[in-house]
């Protein structure tokens, strides 16, 4: 019996959102005439993607029992720094977020896993300090600087292939490498044995700092890419971006079926978690009278839903099996 | 657990000098901020030691110092509340609508709406054992949305008991900071003399051991996230008052991290089973000052928060030693 019920759960788990996704979609279709068109779905497909990076860094932070609150500051600091490159040329537009949102992600990376110090208040600090540096470059938010809509950097977010965005198709293929780098290197295995049981994995000879370090330049690197393919997207480097961006990003991810206990997880689950999210914003918007308060009420009654739907059968399937939870007192 | 974790290597500190002068730090390094930032503005700052500025500082260290001590009781509890923001906005939206049936009811109103998300929050956390984090971050969009629905923009407050309370005062102390110096006794009362103190600290050092010696772990846990929505609601109707207007589009953002700031600052460990009440206080002065001293040598907002990011990550560090005890 309890082997069914974990069966269950487990199956729910790993393909629930995508269940969800198919349902809602079709929902959807039936009711809007506007929904099932190829611009609204272009739509859709586009305005995921640069929330779909970043939250495949998150899904690496996650699995490694981490978290990164400064995503969203990363990337609107991407976006502006992509911006601001792009007057050198394509390469400086790509390189400098790249540069500085890696370094962000490495400072956060070595105060976590060198100074031991708790992942939420590092990555609440370094979302305040990104912001802080996007306002000191931006003379408070009131420079907004313009990508030449002509420029090759800009061709990047606009330009299409098979009739979808570029950003769509690097979305795509970052997300092919995230599965193979998660599921079939050394290096993605380190971070279930991290986020697992970390001193078990320090035991094991896993270089534990390492493997964290990495998760959260991943991450940093992720989230600026992100940002920069949305200013070329956006032809600008707003400043206003990315508020909200990391629960979005951890809400997804959360969605997808990854656990926020760490060790437990999988990319592909993240990109259905944020295409659901999408589409019930695009939803909304469909409707209409609706305006962005209640979507921000119902983004989070959403994330309360799907967050008691995960714990309940997994607290179930932990007590059949008789596995303790993982802050239960150690012995010794 | 710590035992494992040292034999993996963890490198300890042997210096006693060393471990002396940082568990100083620790202990009264928040105070010794203070007062450097003290003497720096009494020597570099035109008009500092004025009643008036000491006023004004006082005023706006009130709503800060108000979430902070919510914040201090859900992080001795080894939780956290990042709603305590939207809690704000909730509140001021609320005390704009019933401001017509007088501010008493306003505020009445006002608390019961930071009382409920204080309760959902609690809710999620002790019955369905969400974590804290993300249970409070669900609150802290769905709250701030909320706020919005029901006043979608600002509106200014015209009510002359509400104007009262926001710029009149008590024998020269102005009653937002009266009402917060009677919040910290309080709070500070709660935690060091009462049972639901005892067992709020008991559980914030080790959960399993406090459900095992048959403290009400749910009922406490619930306890500190309606505390913390009702502080948060007090400091939102105070915040309205002095503001003359209800604004949920901005009033209480990055309100958390200025709590969370303050309390890590004044010493209170992130791994719970300890509140400083006092240094609470300290380190809501502290972001204050620092705040103020950044605006009047009229640096841009951008230094201060940089400045809040370097001072959290500074006080998260030095702190580190006690936690891992």
């Amino acid at each position: 019996m309890s082997t069914v019920n974990t069966a269950v759960s487990g199956f729910a788990r790993r393909h629930g959102a995508l269940l969800a996704l198919a349902l809602t979609v079709v929902v959807a279709s039936l009711s809007f005439d506007s929904f099932a068109t190829g611009d609204n779905l272009e739509n859709v497909a586009v305005s995921s993607a640069f929330l779909a990076i970043v939250a495949l860094g998150m899904t690496f932070v996650i699995v490694s029992g981490g978290i990164d609150l400064s995503v969203g500051s990363v990337f609107a600091l991407g976006g502006v720094l992509a911006a601001w490159g792009s007057r050198h040329g394509p390469l400086v537009a790509l390189a400098l977020p790249l540069v500085v949102c890696g370094l962000i992600g490495l400072v956060n990376g070595l105060l976590i896993a060198r100074a031991r110090l708790a992942p939420f208040i590092v990555t609440l600090a370094a979302m305040l300090g990104a912001r802080g540096i996007m306002l000191n470059i931006t003379d408070e938010g009131a420079d907004t600087f313009l990508v030449a809509k002509d420029s090759l950097f800009a061709d990047l977010g606009r330009g299409k292939l098979l009739g979808l965005g570029f950003p769509v198709w690097i979305t795509l293929a970052l997300f092919v490498l995230g599965g193979v780098l998660l599921r079939r290197t050394r290096f993605g295995q380190n971070v279930y044995a991290v986020g697992g049981n970390e001193d078990a994995a320090s035991l094991m000879g896993t270089s534990v700092a390492r493997t964290k370090v990495s998760v959260y330049v991943l991450s940093g690197l992720l989230a600026g890419l992100a940002g920069a393919l949305n200013a070329a997207w956006l032809t600008s480097g707003v400043t206003i971006l990315g508020q909200g961006m990391e629960l979005e990003a951890i809400s997804a991810v959360v969605i997808g079926g990854t656990l926020l206990t760490g060790g437990t997880g999988f990319v592909s689950g993240s990109l259905v978690g944020v295409l659901l999210l999408k589409v019930i914003q695009n939803v909304i918007n469909q409707i209409g009278s609706l305006d962005s308060a209640y979507q921000q009420v119902v983004s989070g009654a959403f994330l309360v839903l799907v967050v008691v739907l995960r714990v309940r059968p997994v607290r179930r399937a932990r007590a059949a099996t008789g596995g303790g939870r993982r802050r239960s007192p150690s012995p010794g | 657990m710590t035992e494992v974790a040292e034999a993996a290597g963890t490198r300890r500190r042997t210096g006693r000098e060393r471990t002396r002068l940082t568990a100083w730090l620790q202990e009264y390094g928040v105070y010794a901020g203070v007062v450097v930032l003290l003497l720096f503005n009494t020597v570099f700052t035109e008009h500092f030691l004025s009643a008036e500025n000491f006023r004004t500082q006082a005023v706006q260290v009130a709503p800060i110092l108000i979430v902070a001590l919510g914040m201090a009781l859900a992080i001795g509890s080894e939780g956290i509340d990042l709603s305590v923001g939207s809690v704000m906005a909730l509140s001021t939206s609320l005390v704009a609508l019933y401001l017509g049936y007088g501010p008493w009811v306003a505020l009445l109103v006002a608390v019961v709406g930071g009382a409920a998300v204080g309760l959902v929050n609690g809710s999620l956390i002790a019955h369905i054992g969400v974590q804290p984090i993300v249970a409070t971050l669900a609150l802290m969009v769905g709250g701030r949305g909320l706020a919005l629905v029901l006043l979608p923009q600002l509106e200014d407050v015209r009510d002359p008991g509400m104007r009262a309370l926001g710029s009149g005062d008590l024998l020269g102390v102005p009653y937002p900071a009266l009402v917060a110096v009677v919040l910290v006794l309080l709070v500070g009362f709660t935690v060091r003399r009462t049972t639901f103190g005892r067992q709020l600290l008991a559980i914030g050092d080790s959960r399993p051991a406090a459900r095992l010696a048959g403290l009400p772990v749910r009922r406490v846990l619930i306890c500190v996230y309606v505390c913390s929505g009702v502080l948060a609601a007090v400091a939102g109707f105070l915040a309205t008052a002095r503001l003359q207007a209800s604004d949920p589009t901005s009033l209480g953002t990055l309100m958390e991290l200025s709590a969370i700031t303050a309390v890590v600052v004044g010493g209170t460990p992130l791994s719970g089973g300890r509140v400083r009440v006092g240094g609470t206080v300290a380190g809501a002065v502290l972001i204050q000052l620092l705040t103020a001293t950044l605006i009047k040598h009229d640096l841009p907002p951008s230094w201060t928060q940089l400045a809040q990011a370097v001072v959290i990550v500074v006080a998260v560090y030095a702190a580190r030693e006690r936690g891992k005890r």
